[in-house]
């Protein structure tokens, strides 16, 4: 019974175990810190690309859509570069912190962002554009209105990049280190248990893990349904 | 354009509607001459009815005129300066996704009116338009005469000098095509210019001060309407009227 992962996830959950609850925290904070970032960024400048007509445009299209694929390592070592004592940005002191694996996700994250959001608000545009010319509506004065017309469409990009950010292991663990009760997230978590060949524990927090996002992506897609029904 | 005011019905009777003139316009498309050249000035109180069969230019004639697209040769001027204040009102309103009185304080907002004003001139363009009971709910879902009264609302509360309507009742049924005609008889005694095209005869018949005939993407005929629908000079317009295919 005791190697059932379900019993074991059950008993972390149930005992709120303290280094558990600490781990889901960490995880939750730093995901969704870095997608909090990563829009206030990415959603203008998706808009922007969008809006404006500038040379360079296509291959900027290009390099946002190429860049969602961008593996997790990759970003990762780019990070832990910057960030390491010799790299420009070492007097920071951020890496092996949870700050470090902030910024990893959002390089990850900001692209989906961005490239998703420029896809929506380009189409609402099409539907748009002539209404905002008759308004005489300036492209700048534009970005605010088409980002909020694009709420529910840029609520699921919101959660794609969610998804990116709470599932990837390679970044967090380069530049965070997995260090105990520092920087251990549920990812990091998993590999050192499997590492260890403490299989049950592993799938435990692997089950909660896949809990948390299916509760968040539920949470979301009422709220976007429901609004979305409203408004039409 | 600079300051933005309720007009009181004075200075209507004081300011005639802005004057506007084409000259010589062509707009070419891909080597494609779609309208021009055409010249005529649009003077007098209206409302101008732009008609013609499909593919006249009719409503590249309104574009250009709002500037919603730029004339490949020729000018196209105003009586009075640059740019009046206008408004135009498309065949399928264009509403954003929010509420009634949200669509018509996103105009006001955009128009820079006063933060403070907006709600109040909001409420009272839906109440004169019979859109008061649906003002929290959303545009879309509206049905599409009201999502027309709405888009009418919207032009209203920007008191334009001109409004363009291009086949503003083409997509309704008689009751919201009614509504749509008296709000633009309301825009006409306010002392707006109206410019609209339709394809419905007996519509021209009831509304328009002048009609402005084209087809092939040339003016054949701008002449008050009772002359036009009684002794059709061009051969174009007498087949038009009379119901026949028109090149």
């Amino acid at each position: 019974m005791e190697n059932n992962a379900f019993y074991v996830a059950l008993t972390l959950l149930l005992n709120l175990d303290a280094s558990l609850f600490q781990i889901v925290a960490l995880s939750l904070q730093v995901s969704l810190l870095a997608v909090l970032i990563a829009a206030l960024l990415g959603f203008p400048l998706g808009a922007a690309v969008a809006i404006w007509r500038f040379p360079g445009r296509g291959g900027m299209i290009v390099v946002l859509n190429a860049l969602m694929g961008l593996p997790p390592v990759v970003a990762g070592l780019m990070v832990y570069l910057l960030l390491s004592r010799a790299g420009p940005l070492g007097e920071w002191g951020l890496l092996f912190t949870p700050g470090a694996m902030i910024l990893a996700q959002v390089v990850l994250v900001l692209p989906i962002l961005a490239a998703l959001s420029r896809q929506k608000v380009e189409e609402l545009l099409g539907e748009y554009r002539e209404q905002f010319v008759s308004l005489g509506m300036s492209k700048s004065r534009m970005m605010p209105t088409l980002l909020w017309d694009a709420r529910f469409a840029l609520l699921t990009v919101l959660l794609a990049g969610f998804g990116r950010a709470s599932a990837e292991v390679g970044a967090v663990m380069m530049v965070g280190g997995n260090i105990d009760g520092v920087t251990r997230v549920m990812t990091t978590s998993i590999v050192l248990e499997t590492g260890k060949g403490n299989l049950p524990l592993a799938l435990g927090l692997g089950m909660v893990l896949l809990t948390l996002v299916m509760v968040i992506n539920a949470g979301a897609y009422m709220v976007s349904e429901l609004s979305r029904r409203r408004v039409g | 354009m600079t300051s933005f005011h309720v007009p009181s019905l004075a200075s209507f009777i004081i300011s005639p509607p802005p004057e506007l003139c084409f000259e010589d316009v062509i707009f070419k498309h891909e080597d494609k001459v779609l309208l021009g050249p055409c010249s005529f000035t649009l003077k007098g109180s209206g409302p101008t009815f732009v008609m013609g069969p499909n593919g006249a230019g009719k409503s590249l004639l309104l574009r250009l005129s709002h500037s919603l697209l730029q004339p490949t040769q020729g000018r196209i001027t105003w009586s009075g300066g640059p740019g009046p204040r206008q408004a135009m009102v498309f065949q399928h309103p264009v509403l954003l996704r929010r509420s009634a009185v949200a669509n018509l304080v996103h105009a006001l907002a955009v128009n820079k009116v006063p933060r403070k004003n907006r709600v109040k001139l909001a409420h009272d363009a839906l109440e004169r338009f019979g859109l008061t009971a649906c003002s929290s709910t959303p545009a879309r879902v509206l049905s599409g005469g009201e999502q027309q009264r709405l888009a009418l609302a919207r032009a209203w509360v920007l008191s334009p000098q001109v409004l363009f309507l291009d086949e503003p009742t083409s997509a309704l049924d008689p009751a919201a095509i009614k509504a749509v005609e008296a709000a633009v008889q309301e825009f006409h005694q306010r002392g707006t210019r109206v410019v609209m095209t339709t394809h419905d005869l007996h519509q021209a018949k009831r509304l328009a001060g002048d009609i402005l005939f084209l087809s092939g993407g040339k003016v054949r005929e701008h002449t008050p309407a009772e002359a036009f629908f009684d002794k059709p000079v061009s051969r174009e317009a007498q087949a038009f009227i009379a119901g026949e295919l028109v090149e």
